[in-house]
């Protein structure tokens, strides 16, 4: 086991990174907020992508976390932070349980356009709906956490700061763990060959029936947090460019390491404020660009900066290789 | 009788311009193996250019048949230069990557796009009704209908024929055919693949973007157009069945009825019935109503 994937090494990684939180200006403390919250749920498309499905549809239960959260928030004044993100996992989690089964039978193209679909049908049943504001949506009181409410914006802010970085971080030394698991590598072996992991006594559907439902509940606690960050909630969770945003941060990642999302996500936003900024009519199309740039020059991500499959690159270096000594004369 | 007539005219108007949207979508797909998601911005293209076109034809005092005309011209040029260009520059450096990356490929062409129409046409709703009024009124059983409207059915009727039978019945169609059933096959029999995968693609967006120009008097331009419209010929591919003509007329009528009767009957269901039938067609016949199985696994 490599240092620098040692449960505790990371947890200290993540207490050190939410105590510099302390220290960072007010505008990147609620972007870091945003970017934070936007790799948890990159987070769970890279999980359920090592088995080799991308959902466009991440949006749904995106969605589903925040009016979950909010509705409740609103008709029972639950106004804990942690609470909330609980309930926003358990929304979503609850819908990828019910969801993940039925959807676990397709793949490639055909498994990205029924999510997206599904996504839609939620999108234009909320737009429609006028008890839930319709297109417009509704407001949410401010967080507090354990009792305390925050009064200063500042304190608010660091506040969400801390449990995102907090709750994204554990979540990614989950991942790390889960990756490395027996679990983790037949979800490989899915993507692979899923006859095979069958022929060896898995079920593949069960096992992409799972993955879905961990990417569902990190969607879910994701949409919590936009939540909690934004204070509204409108039918734009579920529309298919925000979950096609989602996909953008994990195809930048790529799936060798956890921490490629992170810093993949906190890229984007950074991209994301400064083009608003300088730009401020075209960062779609800097996005655009930026995206072209990755999957032309990184194909494997981010994460393929420092990290080398070591397998891979032997075989990949020989096999060529000796082919090309073999046709010489 | 008259509301169900009613329903039934308005669903066939919408699916007249739908089919066309749908068609190039489901050439690409068939010929390059590329689900666009870009092919909503290439019919936003088509109105925008439409809209100057016939802006500029009107300042001129020309009457609006030139205009119309005028319009036609300029998108099929336009969109044919533009079509060659994106597949020859850029789509082609992704090809035999997995088909998940071509899809995300076509998005950050999607998101360059939006942004690029920004640029040159702002975000200000616009507006090009002049060849709207160009085949006036028509009273249909009882019910008054602008004739444009009704006009759309047949042009869209004889694109589909005329994709039909170049397809299936010319030279060009049967290479096109064989490269869809096999490309490795095609290749060894000394078809140049590229070129037809470059025609195949202008092909695509030239059928957005004359949907676009032929809707443009219809609507008001402004972003989000492409989104939309996107969203609605995937859910008539997937419906149909990715890749087939057939397929493509049955699932906009189904798409342009749906909507057509949800607006009539229940206008809050409009986007909700439409994902609906896509998500049921994709449980119960993931291939869609108008393919035939395949072996591999879906």
């Amino acid at each position: 086991m490599k240092m620098s994937q040692h449960p505790l090494v990371m947890i200290g990684l993540v207490a050190a990174v939410t105590l510099a939180g302390r220290a960072l200006p007010t505008w990147t403390l609620s972007l870091a907020t945003i970017a934070a919250s936007n790799a948890l749920i990159a987070l769970g498309i890279v999980v359920l992508a090592r088995t080799g499905n991308v959902s466009f549809g991440q949006g749904l239960f995106f969605a589903a976390g925040g009016y979950g959260v909010a509705l409740i928030a609103n008709a029972w004044g639950l106004t804990d932070a942690v609470a909330q993100v609980i309930v926003g996992a358990a929304c979503g989690g609850l819908l990828g349980l019910v969801i993940g089964p039925l959807i676990a039978r397709y793949s490639g193209i055909f498994f990205g356009m029924l999510t997206l679909a599904l996504s839609m049908v939620f999108y234009g049943a909320l737009v429609k709906s006028t008890a839930l504001g319709g297109s417009d949506g509704f407001n949410v009181g401010r967080p507090s956490l354990f009792g305390m409410s925050f009064t200063d914006p500042r304190e608010a802010d660091f506040m969400l700061y801390a449990v995102s970085v907090i709750v994204t971080g554990f979540a990614g030394i989950a991942a790390t763990i889960l990756f490395r698991s027996e679990f983790g590598l037949a979800s490989l072996a899915v993507r692979e060959n899923n006859l095979r992991v069958e022929y060896l006594g898995l079920s593949a559907n069960r096992i992409i029936s799972i993955n879905f439902l961990i990417a569902a509940i990190f969607a879910g606690a994701s949409g919590a947090f936009a939540l909690m960050a934004q204070r509204h909630i409108d039918p734009q969770f579920a529309y298919w460019t925000t979950s096609g945003e989602f996909v953008f941060v994990a195809v930048l990642a790529g799936n060798q390491s956890v921490a490629a999302v992170f810093v993949a996500s906190m890229a984007l936003e950074l991209v994301r404020s400064f083009s608003n900024l300088y730009l401020p009519n075209t960062w779609q199309l800097v996005l655009g660009v930026f995206l072209l740039g990755v999957i032309l020059f990184l194909p494997h991500g981010i994460g393929s900066l420092w990290i080398r499959d070591r397998r891979k690159r032997r075989i990949s270096a020989t096999a060529p290789l000796t082919a090309e000594r073999g046709a010489a004369p | 009788m008259n509301f169900f007539l009613t329903i039934i005219l308005d669903g066939l108007i919408q699916a007249s311009w739908l089919f066309i949207v749908a068609l190039g979508l489901t050439l690409v797909f068939g010929v390059l193996k590329i689900l666009n998601i870009a092919h909503g911005s290439f019919y936003a293209l088509g109105a925008y250019i439409a809209a100057t076109a016939v802006t500029m034809v009107a300042a001129r005092g020309l009457p609006p048949s030139v205009g119309f005309v005028a319009m036609l011209l300029s998108v099929t040029l336009i969109a044919s230069a533009v079509g060659l260009l994106l597949e020859r520059g850029l789509l082609k450096m992704f090809y035999g990557r997995d088909e998940v990356v071509l899809l995300l490929v076509t998005y950050a062409v999607f998101l360059i796009l939006e942004d690029v129409t920004k640029l040159i046409w702002g975000v200000n709703p616009i507006y090009a009704t002049q060849p709207y009024e160009l085949f006036g009124n028509l009273e249909f059983a009882g019910l008054y209908y602008v004739g444009y409207d009704l006009v759309l059915i047949p042009i869209s009727a004889m694109v589909g024929f005329a994709i039909w039978f170049g397809l299936n019945r010319t030279v060009i169609g049967k290479i096109v055919l064989a490269v869809i059933h096999n490309e490795e096959m095609s290749v060894s029999m000394g078809v140049r693949v590229n070129r037809v995968y470059a025609i195949a693609f202008a092909f695509g967006v030239l059928l957005a973007a004359l949907a676009g120009a032929l809707t443009a008097p219809k609507i008001s331009m402004q972003p989000g157009l492409s989104s939309d419209v996107i969203i609605l010929s995937f859910a008539i591919v997937v419906i149909g069945g990715l890749g087939s003509v057939e397929g493509a007329a049955v699932g906009a009528i189904l798409v342009g009825l749906a909507r057509a009767a949800s607006v009539h009957l229940m206008p809050q269901a409009e986007l909700f019935m439409i994902y609906l039938i896509m998500a049921a067609v994709l449980m119960f016949r993931p291939e869609g109503l108008f393919k035939r199985e395949t072996a591999r696994r879906i």
